[in-house]
């Protein structure tokens, strides 16, 4: 039984620098090399300023902003160093408080707006980052987001449209509108 | 369910079955020691290996010294990663500072990633240095599944070969498995997802400018970091506001291919692959979730190439697509329905054009209802446990199918090598059964079945149920156990068997609001994990070794062909009677009376 001993120490060190050290040295080369962009968090420069990721979600609560999805992370929503969801069960009475408080908080700032809300509106995502809304969510919103920034409806559902990506391929996934892109064509308008 | 979701779960059921059998083959003819002409240039990567351990690859194992060569491969993996861990603070590529892992956490970890079960007691990016993902938790990504597969291949020669008393050599097909197999994929799909923008560099992590300013409730903390707490236990808080938002970096996409593919799961982030730097398009999901399939499915062709007949291997492969889909149907379309106790608050969970609808807490918008529950179904057929959205939010009846794919033992299509070394364990009870009902001596494979192979195959289909069991009843009588416990009702009964049948069965995934990261929960669960893996790998071991020694006998009219699909559905019978007889009551506790209490509300 001891003369497995060298094997195991010495096939343990050799796979541990190609598995541990050049398989993600060699990976991260082609990366940084073919796709800097991905490779390094897709950040959306503005000014020269890093102003956000492409993929991470950010909070907001301004009315004349398109809102996001609703975050669990703590301590304050759309943290990226500490991503997580509720983990709230279905039954909970916590969840279901929670819910009506989102339901709540959008019908105060669109006094009206007497649709149903979409659900992913009011409830939380898995990683607490989502970028995405659904389109009908976005929708949703547009009508308020439009009157409090006193600009044309069609204006608003035109933008919302040009930042609405399909299926992948047409096929793959779910329709879904990037909250922190839209947000930032909304403040370039002139 | 919608036509473009059946469509997409289509389409990932056959890329999977155009992919097994060419994957299969590839893997039969490198066990073998024969790899075709396109992978010969990793010969001599292979070689220098066996010069540098002194093994010689012609040199064939007893199965007990393949046991043993098992155990310390993986004792040393386990001291090596604890190690890591508790050194970090003073090892290199550690750009946020990262200190020590308490011991009891390094503990679990180590043990969670050695068994291949990668359970997360620990937040990854808040937790762990560069080097320890990459060189520690990474390391056993491979390793773990590299193990599970030489386990595998050699029972499969148990049954392909006859009275020799050898089953392999451990080097040579961890070895193989590692160089020819998983480094090859991993590479490849690590590239395929940062071009989705998956992230993979050694940068500190970046700090950017919100667009708003974000106002929260900050906890305060005392002099030594625990937050304040009021004369009612609750925590104080102040009002805080930032204008910053903390993107996290590392080397993610190489750790990310490679959890998938060796279904190991154990995230690079706490959110794991519904973090969108793990999983940031639905183009990834679709690869991660195929990845998972791909090794357990292949597997079952390389299982039939090397016993000689594949139609062996396609019936069993069909075993498992079948119960698979039973259970994906069930968890599609409780997602779907959504919860009931929303749509009276005017929430709209209707599925239309325009969103997913359904029960969309605890998951993203770019996967839906339809690729979080199929996600779901698949990490946790898998040994996998990988997650792109939280169990713990499902519906009661979208929960209960996680956690039922577990307590089958995970073999619909299971593990890298675990999983189809679990399901030959059923078909080797299946025969059994058969043979008692006719009064015949069983034999599967030209192997005759006799005492001692029953009794390691029930050691193995005994011992998870007893760990997960026995688990959850002193979880729920301590108060340490209790203590954990975040969702009220059957739900928090619920999240303790969760992690004791994820513990046991090496799964990983969780229905994370459990408080795990615990000193009682570290402790146990990570007991619960060594038991089920190792204790499983010894006895099946023991079985190849015994199957090997027999001599062939030649099928006569007796004989019950084992490739037909009444053993397909003898196979799915036994597999479904042995896990409901003994998880059924326990279930009726947890999921099946929340959900009777949903409905009886609404």
């Amino acid at each position: 039984m001891l003369k497995e001993i060298r094997p195991a120490v010495v096939s343990f060190l050799v796979l541990s620098l190609v598995t541990g050290v050049a398989y993600p040295l060699a990976v991260t080369g082609i990366a940084q090399a073919v796709f800097p962009e991905q490779a390094n968090g897709s950040v959306i420069m503005q000014n020269g300023k890093a102003v956000g990721s492409a993929l991470i979600g950010q909070s907001f609560s301004d009315p004349r902003y398109f809102w996001g999805r609703p975050s669990a992370t703590g301590p304050m929503p759309y943290n990226a160093a500490a991503s997580g969801g509720s983990n709230l069960g279905p039954a909970n009475p916590a969840l279901l408080e929670a819910v009506k408080g989102r339901v709540q908080a959008l019908r105060e700032a669109d006094p009206g707006n007497t649709a149903p809300v979409p659900v992913d509106l009011v409830t939380a995502s898995a990683s607490g980052l989502d970028p995405h809304i659904s389109p009908a969510a976005a929708e949703y919103q547009a009508p308020r987001v439009a009157r409090l920034r006193h600009l044309p409806a069609e204006t608003v559902r035109a933008l919302v449209a040009r930042h609405t990506e399909d299926r992948q391929f047409g096929l793959l996934g779910e329709p879904r509108v990037n909250v922190l892109e839209l947000n930032l064509a909304l403040d370039a308008l002139p | 369910m919608t036509a473009n979701g059946l469509l997409q779960i289509g389409l990932f059921l056959a890329a999977l079955f155009l992919l097994a059998k060419p994957l299969g083959g590839y893997m039969a003819r490198v066990y073998e020691g024969n790899p075709p002409a396109f992978a010969r240039w990793l010969s001599p990567m292979e070689n220098l290996f066996y010069r540098l351990c002194g093994v010689n690859p012609e040199e064939e194992m007893r199965w007990t010294r393949y046991a043993m060569a098992t155990l310390w491969f993986s004792l040393l993996g386990m001291v090596a990663v604890y190690a890591m861990q508790r050194l970090q603070g003073m090892l290199p590529l550690n750009p946020q500072g990262f200190g020590a892992v308490t011991p009891d956490s390094a503990f679990n970890t180590a043990i969670s990633f050695v068994t291949n079960t990668n359970w997360q007691g620990y937040a990854g990016e808040s937790t762990l240095s560069y080097l320890t993902q990459m060189a520690a938790l990474a390391v056993q990504n491979f390793f773990s599944a590299a193990t599970g597969m030489a386990v595998l291949i050699a029972l499969i020669r148990g049954f392909a070969r006859h009275t020799v008393d050898t089953i392999g050599n451990f080097w040579v097909d961890m070895t193989r498995s590692t160089v020819y197999i998983l480094l090859p994929l991993s590479f490849l799909l690590a590239l395929v997802l940062v071009s989705q923008g998956v992230v993979q560099n050694f940068a500190s992590y970046k700090t950017v400018e919100t667009v708003e300013t974000i106002r929260y409730d900050n906890p305060k903390l005392d002099a030594a970091g625990q937050p304040i707490k009021d004369a009612a236990g609750n925590p104080v808080t102040e009002k805080a506001a930032t204008k910053e938002q903390t993107l996290p970096m590392g080397p993610v996409a190489s750790q990310e291919a490679i959890k998938e593919l060796g279904t190991n799961g154990g995230g690079f982030f706490n959110a794991n692959s519904s973090h969108p730097f793990e999983n940031p398009t639905p183009l990834t999901n679709f690869l991660e979730i195929l990845a998972i399939f791909l090794i357990p499915g292949a597997l079952c062709h390389t299982f039939g190439r090397m016993v000689g007949d594949t139609r062996q291997g396609w019936a069993i492969l069909a075993a498992m697509t079948l119960v698979f889909l039973g259970l994906l149907a069930v968890a599609e379309v409780s997602e779907t329905a959504g919860n009931p106790a929303l749509a009276a608050l005017g929430v709209d969970q209707a599925v239309s054009a325009t969103q997913s609808g359904g029960n969309m807490e605890g998951k993203e918008t770019r996967f839906g209802v339809v690729n979080s529950a199929l996600f779901a179904t698949v990490t946790t057929s898998t040994s996998c446990g990988a997650v792109n959205s939280m169990h713990d939010s499902f519906t009661p009846l979208g929960g209960l199918v996680p956690l039922v794919n577990i307590q089958l033992g995970e073999v619909i299509y299971g593990g890298v090598g675990s999983g189809l070394y679990a399901m030959l364990i059923y078909a080797v009870i299946a025969v059994f059964i058969a043979g008692l009902m006719i009064g015949r001596t069983p034999e599967y494979l030209g192997k005759k079945i006799e005492a001692f192979d029953i009794k390691m195959a029930s050691l193995t289909i005994l011992i998870p149920p007893l760990l997960i069991l026995c688990g959850t009843a002193a979880a729920v009588m301590v108060d340490a156990g209790r203590a954990g416990v975040a969702n009220p009702g059957a739900h928090g009964f619920s999240e303790i068997l969760y992690a004791f049948s994820s513990a046991a069965g090496n799964n990983g995934s969780a229905f994370a609001g459990l408080s795990a990261n615990t000193p009682f929960y570290n402790t146990a669960l990570g007991i619960a994990m060594w038991i089920g893996r190792f204790w499983l790998i010894v006895p099946v071991l023991a079985l190849a070794g015994s199957l090997a020694a027999k001599k062939r006998i030649p099928a006569g009219a007796g004989t019950m062909p084992t490739h037909t699909p009444l053993f397909v559905m003898l196979l799915i019978g036994t597999v479904i009677l042995v896990g409901a007889l003994t998880f059924v009551p326990a279930l009726g506790l947890g999921p099946i009376v929340e959900h009777l209490a949903m409905v009886g509300a609404h």
